[in-house]
């Protein structure tokens, strides 16, 4: 069996022979097609640093095989701004301070996307604390982050009813 | 992580074909597989991605009642499941209560039944680990022992199940679909895991080759969905493994509790079903004293196997609490704070 997989990634196909078959959907990510957005915190599916969409779900990227991701659509924060116009999350996160160094920046707002993207939270606090559990932040910004993910959600839901 | 063949079979059959030799593993959400292969605990020199298989990934209500679950379908579907959470309340709760989103959208319900113990020395290759090698050895019989077993442990080891999925499963007797090399059968969920007496390597009844296709409900499970609910202790409300665990489930009629049912988590090898408890509380009043003698009962061979004597007591108190929060019925929805004894969110009766 060939180990080439096509994948999505950001709305672009690419086709990607690997090497073997331990290469993570991170380690793909990161460095064989430089999208280093993505980040490797624990690499162990404790952090969230890594969480990226795949087919619309947020998954830790560090815990997928890429071998066996063969035909997915995949997200990383790369694709979230268009034409340099920042998504309703990144704004969000900017404006509540919701983070500090950065570093689980990039997993905390794919993880905000894909929590809203599920609506289970609605703008219940403890719902969305819960749903971004997933997510560490060693600098301490949870307190921002949250806010960031109840005012995205809510701007979100605003534009979806603006649009129909 | 050791380098390993990748195979991804078309059918069910192949599948099993491919699984037969030694050495190889299924592969499916990959959360506790890859996990333990990145630390050298595990070290398969085949892995048989099963992500693909036709027919795996279905919830079906079945027509003598109850439901089906394909081994594929993911943790995070199940609980959504509008039809599966109604049914069965408790188990939405309980995979809610367990991982974190991200996780939940990746693992599948046969990964969560065969996950391993988190027992750190199990995943450490430093160590020496009678799971890992058998004979080799039990460094947590002296080592950092405080959430290990007070239930069914033996001198070879003393780790827990840690599945919060499995104990409302266990108290609802779920019944598990095998497929392997001699062909199909199946089996109670209790009675899938073995415990660990003088041979703790063998985890579960499965044979090589052997693979969970799905689990079913009877429909006598969904009888309790009135009154049944899941609290798991741990040390914070989110994103960690339980302490100890209840599923707790009543059926109350005229003010008396006509069938209980009772599973314990975090306790012992496999998610511990305590019907001796259940046995007490037939006929009896829905109080805090009737809870609390059928948590004695629950706990009545309870003993340390380390630094966990206070496992035993909390175990206690989470039964009754457990039992006192089913009585009053299940919410409406799944609490913010799933299974935590933090949640604001208080039972409301279905039928009130």
């Amino acid at each position: 069996m060939s180990l080439s997989v096509t994948l999505t990634i950001n709305g672009d196909r690419k086709d990607v022979v690997l090497e073997d078959p331990r290469v993570t959907l991170l380690d793909l990510l990161r460095e064989r097609l430089h999208l280093t957005g993505t980040k490797k915190g624990c690499d162990r599916g404790q952090c969230g640093a890594c969480t990226v969409l795949v087919d619309g779900r947020r998954i830790n990227a560090c815990l997928a095989l890429a071998a066996s991701l063969d035909g997915a659509e995949v997200m990383t924060i790369e694709g979230l701004a268009v034409g340099g116009r920042l998504a309703t999350v990144q704004s969000a996160f900017i404006e509540h301070d919701g983070f500090q160094c950065g570093f689980c920046t990039p997993g905390q707002i794919m993880s905000a996307v894909g929590l809203i993207l599920e609506g289970d939270a609605g703008d219940d606090p403890d719902r969305v604390r819960e749903g971004m559990s997933g997510n560490l932040c060693r600098c301490g910004a949870h307190a921002g982050i949250i806010e960031a993910v109840l005012d995205a959600q809510k701007r979100v839901a605003g534009e979806e009813g603006k649009a129909a | 992580m050791n380098l390993f063949d990748y195979v991804r079979p078309a059918s069910v059959a192949e599948a099993v074909a491919a699984a037969s030799k030694p050495g190889a593993a299924y592969f499916a959400g990959g959360t506790n597989l890859l996990d333990l292969m990145k630390t050298g605990a595990l070290t398969p020199g085949k892995l048989v991605d099963i992500t693909r298989l036709p027919g795996l990934d279905r919830i079906e209500t079945l027509s003598e009642g109850g439901m089906r679950i394909g081994a594929m379908v993911r943790n995070a579907d199940l609980a959504r499941a509008p039809d599966f959470a109604a049914a069965y309340p408790a188990v939405a709760e309980a995979l809610l209560s367990g991982a974190s989103a991200q996780l939940r959208n990746a693992a599948t319900v046969g990964g969560n039944l065969m996950q391993r113990t988190r027992c750190a020395y199990l995943a450490d290759p430093a160590s020496v680990c009678n799971r890992r090698d058998p004979g080799a050895g039990c460094d947590a019989l002296e080592g950092e022992n405080r959430t290990h077993a007070v239930l069914g442990w033996s001198d070879a080891c003393i780790a827990t199940h840690p599945s919060d999925f499995c104990v409302p499963l266990v108290a609802f007797d779920a019944v598990v679909e095998i497929e392997g090399p001699e062909g199909r059968r199946e089996m109670p969920l209790e009675e899938f895991y073995l415990l660990p007496g003088e041979t703790p390597e063998h985890e579960s009844v499965l044979a090589g080759g052997e693979l969970i296709t799905g689990l079913r409900l009877p429909p006598e499970a969904a009888d309790f969905r009135a009154r049944s609910r899941y609290l798991k202790l741990r040390e914070r409300t989110s994103f960690a493994f339980a302490l100890v665990s209840a599923a707790a489930a009543l059926q109350i009629e005229d003010g008396t509790i006509g069938k209980a049912r009772l599973a314990l988590g975090g306790v012992a090898a496999r998610p511990w079903r305590a019907r001796s408890a259940e046995a007490l509380l037939r006929g009896a009043e829905p109080t805090a004293e009737s809870f609390a003698r059928a948590a004695e009962a629950a706990l009545a061979d309870a003993k340390p196997s380390g630094d966990n004597a206070f496992k035993i007591e909390l175990a206690r108190r989470v039964v009754t609490r457990a039992f006192l929060l089913a009585a009053a019925g299940t919410p409406e929805s799944v609490p913010a704070l799933p299974a935590s004894v933090f949640s604001s969110d208080t039972g409301v009766s279905i039928h009130a």
